[in-house]
């Protein structure tokens, strides 16, 4: 065991002298290194079966977001209205036109659910990134500078927080004819930073009590290099959590503003499923694909967002 | 604890004046014009739509309009006039939020009962097969969303078993009731499961349990009393928000079961632009969140004795 020893005094590093200890030979007991948060939560993560299938999912679904001709080679805007719903779906011909059925325009029902994903994920993401900038950004310099600055800020999320999430994206949204991809990530991020800037404000109250910060500050780091090299760093894991659950939540989010007929024009699952629930008497499966689909979605970056936040957080395990 | 809630009091006044503002200038400063959407496709003369507009006080600088909205408000409890009906929009509040209130209580119980017993029973159990498969109830529950939920369930219940009527017809059956506020529960209870059971799992390995167990308490009162009233604390935090959460998020489940409520008049009134209702509706419902969130922290002193407020 002589090895072991070593490498632990290696690992406190200060009682050894530089050259002391010959280098380390790689031993088969494979002594135990000191791993940072993200090398310790990225372990953490590669045995966690929660992980694994939402990854393998996400990828697919990356997979069908950007290249949706591979998965069919139907046109999901143009419809056949000689293929009207009334035609059942073929369950046994997997992958083709006909496997999902049609809908009341004849439009291949399989077609639109792989290329109504593009939306949700674009909405997702973009909503996500949206959100995580914004809210870090207010969270950040209310709770780097405090005092005034702090209670302005903080009165400025208690209002957005405190009107109604799905009520404020709908005024936003009724008031656009042509809502693409941007006015829907937009209206979200309107209304959904709130909660990145509370987390963010608490992490960045606790971190900037901490010795290395007062050090830099000490040394006369400049502000914009404290809060983005020492403060940030130290602040992304609860940030990262909370970006990573609410985007499953987003997807949710914009498919229910479709649903409302206030969301995205053109392919997108939330405006299929509200087309198919006025046909749900005679062709359930017009709005049942659609909903497997934005399920198994939502259910993937809430699975991936359950493991990031159980391997970042030690309270978890 | 009397200055105490004076204080909270005070705070919600920035708060209460900033969301009643936010509102106000979206609705009115978007494109968008609720006089006009009286008139149909061939629209009015310019001289009536300019005195409806005045009547209205429409045609007044924006931050004239919310001083006036306000100031009757408060001083009257005048809410003002919904355009397209001409009633007043106290009338209309009226009529709408005591069935959404019902709708909404009766969520609040599922997800309060079901939630936390869920979540109990989970934490109890950590990590064995019980918990696994709350976690799988909770993971599937927050990821479908509300109106396939509600289809679903629909399909389920109402077209094939005729267990309960599709549509609710009067919103002061409970039967009726039911299925929407299983619909509307649905979401807040898995994550009422989620948190009871982290907070219930944590505090299993605390020190006071392990003394109330050794000091040979009956299992019913460690986990009825000394387990509860501590897990609790973030539980009700959650709880307190959803109070507001439950019932402006009933857009979609009282679309999708024909119920007359704040949800279907949100809608109406987002689609009309009518500024005056959508406005008075947020404000209650902004009260509603604030004075729950105060009743939330009020909560945490009677279940922890070691919060106090001066």
């Amino acid at each position: 065991m002589p090895d072991v020893t070593k490498t632990d005094v290696k690992k406190t590093g200060a009682a050894d002298p530089a050259g002391a200890t010959p280098p380390m030979t790689p031993t088969a007991s494979k002594p135990e290194k000191a791993r940072s948060l993200w090398g310790d939560a990225w372990a953490d993560l590669r045995r966690s079966w929660i992980f694994l299938i939402s990854s393998v999912l996400i990828l697919v679904l990356l997979l069908i977001t950007f290249f949706p001709g591979w998965f069919t080679s139907e046109d999901p805007i143009l419809g056949d209205l000689a293929k009207h719903y009334l035609q059942k779906p073929k369950l046994s011909d997997v992958g083709s036109a006909d496997w999902l059925g049609y809908d009341q325009q004849g439009r291949s029902v399989f077609a639109r659910v792989i290329y109504g994903a593009r939306a949700s994920i674009a909405v997702g993401f973009g909503t996500t990134v949206v959100v995580t900038v914004l809210g870090g950004l207010v969270g950040m310099v209310a709770g780097y500078f405090g005092g005034l600055v702090d209670s302005i800020l903080s009165r400025l999320t208690d209002v957005f927080f405190g009107i109604p999430f799905l009520l404020g994206t709908m005024v936003i949204l009724n008031s656009f004819a042509d809502r693409t991809t941007w006015v829907v990530i937009g209206a979200l991020g309107f209304f959904g930073w709130t909660q990145v800037a509370r987390v963010m404000r608490g992490a960045v109250i606790t971190t900037k009590q901490a010795d290395y910060v007062q050090a830099a500050k000490a040394l006369g780091a400049s502000t914009p290099r404290i809060m983005f090299r020492h403060i940030l760093p130290n602040t992304l894991a609860p940030v990262i959590v909370v970006a990573t659950i609410s985007l499953g939540i987003y997807i949710s989010a914009e498919a229910t503003l479709s649903f409302l007929g206030l969301g995205l024009n053109g392919v997108s699952w939330g405006n299929d499923i509200s087309d198919g629930g006025n046909q749900i008497r005679v062709a359930q499966w017009i709005m049942l694909y659609p909903s497997i689909m934005l399920s198994i979605t939502v259910l993937a970056f809430i699975m991936l967002g359950e493991a990031v936040r159980n391997a970042l957080d030690p309270k978890m395990r | 604890m009397g200055r105490y809630v004076a204080r909270r009091l005070l705070q919600m006044i920035p708060v209460f004046i900033g969301t009643t503002l936010l509102i106000f200038l979206m609705v009115y400063a978007l494109p968008g014009d609720p006089v006009r959407g009286l008139f149909g496709d061939k629209g009015g003369s310019p001289q009536v739509i300019a005195a409806l507009r005045h009547e209205y006080g429409l045609d007044q600088p924006i931050l004239v309009q919310y001083w006036n909205y306000m100031k009757d408000m408060i001083l009257h409890a005048d809410f003002g006039t919904q355009i397209a009906s001409g009633r007043p929009v106290t009338d209309v509040l009226g009529d709408a939020f005591p069935v959404t209130i019902r709708l909404a209580s009766l969520a609040f119980l599922i997800e309060l009962v079901v939630g936390i017993a869920l979540g109990v029973v989970a934490g109890m159990r950590a990590g064995r097969l019980t918990d696994n498969v709350a976690l799988l109830i909770s993971l599937l529950l927050i990821s479908v969303p509300v109106f396939v939920l509600g289809f679903i369930l629909k399909v389920v219940f109402a077209f094939e078993l005729n267990w309960l009527p599709p549509n609710v017809n009067d919103s002061t059956n409970y039967k009726e009731l039911l299925m929407p506020a299983v619909v509307l529960a649905s979401a807040s209870l898995a994550y009422v499961t989620r948190l009871t059971r982290t907070s219930v799992a944590e505090n299993l390995r605390a020190d006071y349990i392990r003394t109330a167990i050794a000091k040979g308490l009956p299992k019913r009162r460690v986990v009825g009393v000394h387990l509860m009233r501590n897990s609790l604390i973030p539980v009700i935090t959650y709880l307190g928000t959803d109070i507001g959460a439950l019932m402006g998020g009933a857009v979609v489940t009282e679309g999708l079961f024909n119920i007359q409520g704040i949800g279907g008049t949100i809608y109406q009134s987002i689609t009309r632009r009518e500024g005056t209702t959508l406005v008075g509706l947020v404000t209650i419902l902004v009260l509603v969140y604030l004075l729950a969130n105060l009743l939330v922290d009020l909560l945490y002193a009677v279940l922890d004795p070691r919060i106090r407020y001066a």
